[in-house]
């Protein structure tokens, strides 16, 4: 999923203060898991806010909303009727629902609440860690499930580098050496004789370096 | 194995005799002078002279240019590039400079991480890793293409290097990736800085269980230790380096004017160590800031004069 | 027992502190609330393992956000008895109401006097 976490909260005032009414909207998806964005998040956001403002002698109206997703047109349907009361919104969904909330109500200035951080999974509550950064090739079947390219800090398609200490990258005690986890995986499959494969050069025109991406599939497109 | 390039290492490899090199670290700024002067001092000690290239992730002046002013002294110098800092069109093109300057080794890096250096909040590029690099270099010399498959015109001729580092982790795969590194076409090998030398010569062992010190030319890597600080600092702070703790006592328990000396004692002897050791066909020395102790070292370890081979 | 603790304290009753959430608390200073206490099992003894451990987090978590709002993170604290420690309970009863008083009215209460007038 993607992994979000809270911005500051001075860092929020400091984008929405010049407004009266304003809309914090929260996502049911990503950013609830991660517990960045979703209902609970905007309701102690938008409790914080009010205080805040009142505090500071100021008159601002701050309402909730949390929609099923921001990625997809029919949810931000949802705000068709009440957006236009609004000065400005201040999206907890990740970086791509307050683009596409802000590309669909495009009078209506939207903020981001939460930095949008990567794709990763959930190793407990409270711990989330990168795992794929869309590379758009995925090589998984080669580096015995674990990725190279998200997880090496070098992302080295022939490493471990030098600086590979007991399991851990030279960056970080905390981080694994994405190598060593693809040789320990490669030994428990009885494959570590494929560490001896040389893997060639990669085509990173399907990255970011490539530009923007799409993915059109005119077998489903209406 | 015969010479391939005009390389003045690969020459002296090649003839069976014991190569040395050393390094030198290129200035914070753009007084070449600092970087002449220590390839001087050095000259008649070794057989070519590796410049860093932005080590440790700290920017510096460029491994190439200080290549260039090394190369028009008539010494020779060996190209470090790492991956780190230059996608492949970065890379070709500076593979090409080099070579219109007649530099004629190379050694192929992948880079300290940024976050050590001056530029944490820099971006790093790591569009090949030095795997890719060494092949990269080989095709454009052996093939005289360019990635691309165009023709280079005058293509490379390097001598190409790789770094290996018998004390990272994991060991089960270092002579596996030392393979690795011989199949993607390295031609010579400088390893890390060796202070556990039974550690270096069971993976030499395991190297040779496997024909690979006939395949490749390994240097062994050396660095005096200058004080007991520097040593327990090696063995705690770089990763990858392995000190064993009776080498950081025996420096310790020397008194402090002592140390220097100490610690150029403990070189000559690994030095004088690995000479009998199988497959060690020559030595790195590694004496970052402190490269006036090259020619002692040298001399000490019999290793001077060097051979003068035919220009 | 019958001991006498301040009559301005208003107590309200959960299973266990772990039900507690930052939300609750800042919901009680939005409405004019002077200060929150929360008073847990203590730590070792929760009923249900480990609740009144997640309580002491979310006590500080609010205690970040009411400091940086400016209503003051000291308004909110965590306190741990046994349910049998009666006379504690009164302590921190007065202790809370003492500090409460000594740091005034919640502003926010204030604030929004004077904005109404």
């Amino acid at each position: 999923m993607i992994v979000a976490d809270k911005k500051p909260i001075e860092e929020v005032i400091e984008m929405v203060k010049g407004y009266q009414k304003i809309l914090i909207a929260g996502c049911n998806e990503c950013v609830t898991v991660c517990e960045a964005g979703g209902k609970k998040e905007v309701g102690i956001l938008a409790s914080a806010l009010r205080m805040y403002f009142t505090n500071q002698g100021k008159q601002v109206q701050i309402d909730e909303v949390t929609l099923e997703r921001q990625c997809d047109r029919e949810y931000l349907e949802e705000l068709r009727n009440t957006i236009d009361q609004y000065d400005a919104v201040l999206s907890l969904a990740c970086g791509v629902g307050v683009q596409f909330l802000a590309e669909t109500y495009f009078r209506t200035p939207v903020y981001p609440g939460v930095n949008t951080c990567f794709m990763g999974v959930t190793e407990e509550r409270g711990v989330w860690s990168e795992r794929c950064q869309g590379c758009g090739q995925c090589i998984l079947g080669q580096t015995a499930g674990i990725c190279p390219i998200s997880r090496c800090a070098k992302r080295l398609l022939n490493g471990p580098c030098g600086g590979s200490t007991k399991g851990k990258c030279e960056i970080s005690k905390d981080l694994d050496c994405a190598w060593q986890l693809i040789i320990d995986r490669l030994k428990e499959l009885g494959r570590l004789a494929d560490y001896e494969q040389i893997a060639p050069i990669k085509d990173w025109s399907t990255e970011r370096a490539g530009g923007p991406r799409r993915v059109v599939r005119e077998d489903v497109r209406q | 194995m015969s010479a391939k390039t005009p390389s003045r290492l690969e020459q002296i490899l090649d003839s069976g005799q014991l190569a040395v090199t050393s390094e030198c670290g290129p200035p914070r700024g753009s007084d070449i002078g600092v970087i002449t002067k220590k390839a001087e001092m050095i000259r008649d000690y070794v057989d070519a002279i590796n410049i860093t290239d932005n080590q440790t992730s700290v920017t510096r002046l460029c491994s190439l240019a200080a290549c260039i002013h090394l190369k028009q002294m008539g010494l020779e110098p060996t190209l470090q590039m790492v991956v780190r800092d230059r996608n492949r069109i970065a890379l070709q093109s500076d593979i090409l400079g080099a070579a219109a300057f007649d530099i004629h080794n190379i050694l192929c890096l992948s880079g300290d991480h940024q976050t050590f250096g001056d530029c944490p909040q820099g971006q790093n590029v790591f569009d090949i890793d030095s795997m890719q690099l060494i092949q990269t270099v080989r095709h454009m010399r052996d093939d005289g293409k360019f990635l691309g498959g165009d023709d280079i015109q005058r293509p490379p001729r390097m001598f190409v290097g790789a770094a290996a580092n018998p004390f990272a982790d994991p060991f089960e795969i270092r002579v596996p990736r030392l393979a690795k590194k011989i199949a993607a076409g390295a031609e010579f090998i400088q390893t890390q800085c060796i202070y556990n030398v039974d550690k270096f010569e069971l993976w030499m062992k395991m190297a040779r269980e496997r024909g690979l010190h006939e395949k490749v030319y390994i240097l062994a890597g050396v660095t005096p230790f200058k004080s007991a600080g520097m040593a327990k600092y090696m063995k705690n702070r770089v990763p990858g380096m392995d000190v064993p703790d009776e080498v950081v006592k025996r420096m310790a328990g020397v008194p402090k004017e002592k140390q220097p000396d100490e610690g150029i004692a403990i070189c000559v002897e690994t030095i004088k160590r690995l000479k009998e050791c199988e497959g060690v066909r020559g030595f790195h020395i590694m004496a970052i800031e402190w490269e006036e102790k090259v020619p002692e070292i040298v001399e000490q370890a019999g290793l001077y004069p060097r051979p003068r081979m035919g220009d | 027992m019958r001991l006498r603790y301040p009559d301005t304290i208003r107590i309200i009753r959960v299973p266990c502190t772990g039900k507690v959430d930052v939300l609750h608390i800042l919901h009680a200073f939005e409405k004019g609330a002077d200060g929150v206490y929360v008073v847990g099992c203590l730590e070792g003894e929760c009923r249900f393992e480990n609740g009144n451990l997640r309580a002491r987090r979310r006590v500080e978590q609010a205690k970040t956000i009411l400091d940086v709002i400016g209503v003051g993170g000291e308004r909110v604290k965590m306190f741990n008895l046994s349910s049998g420690e009666g006379t504690r309970f009164a302590e921190y009863a007065r202790e809370m109401t003492e500090k409460i008083r000594e740091l005034g009215p919640n502003p926010i209460k204030t604030a929004t006097k004077r904005q109404a007038a």
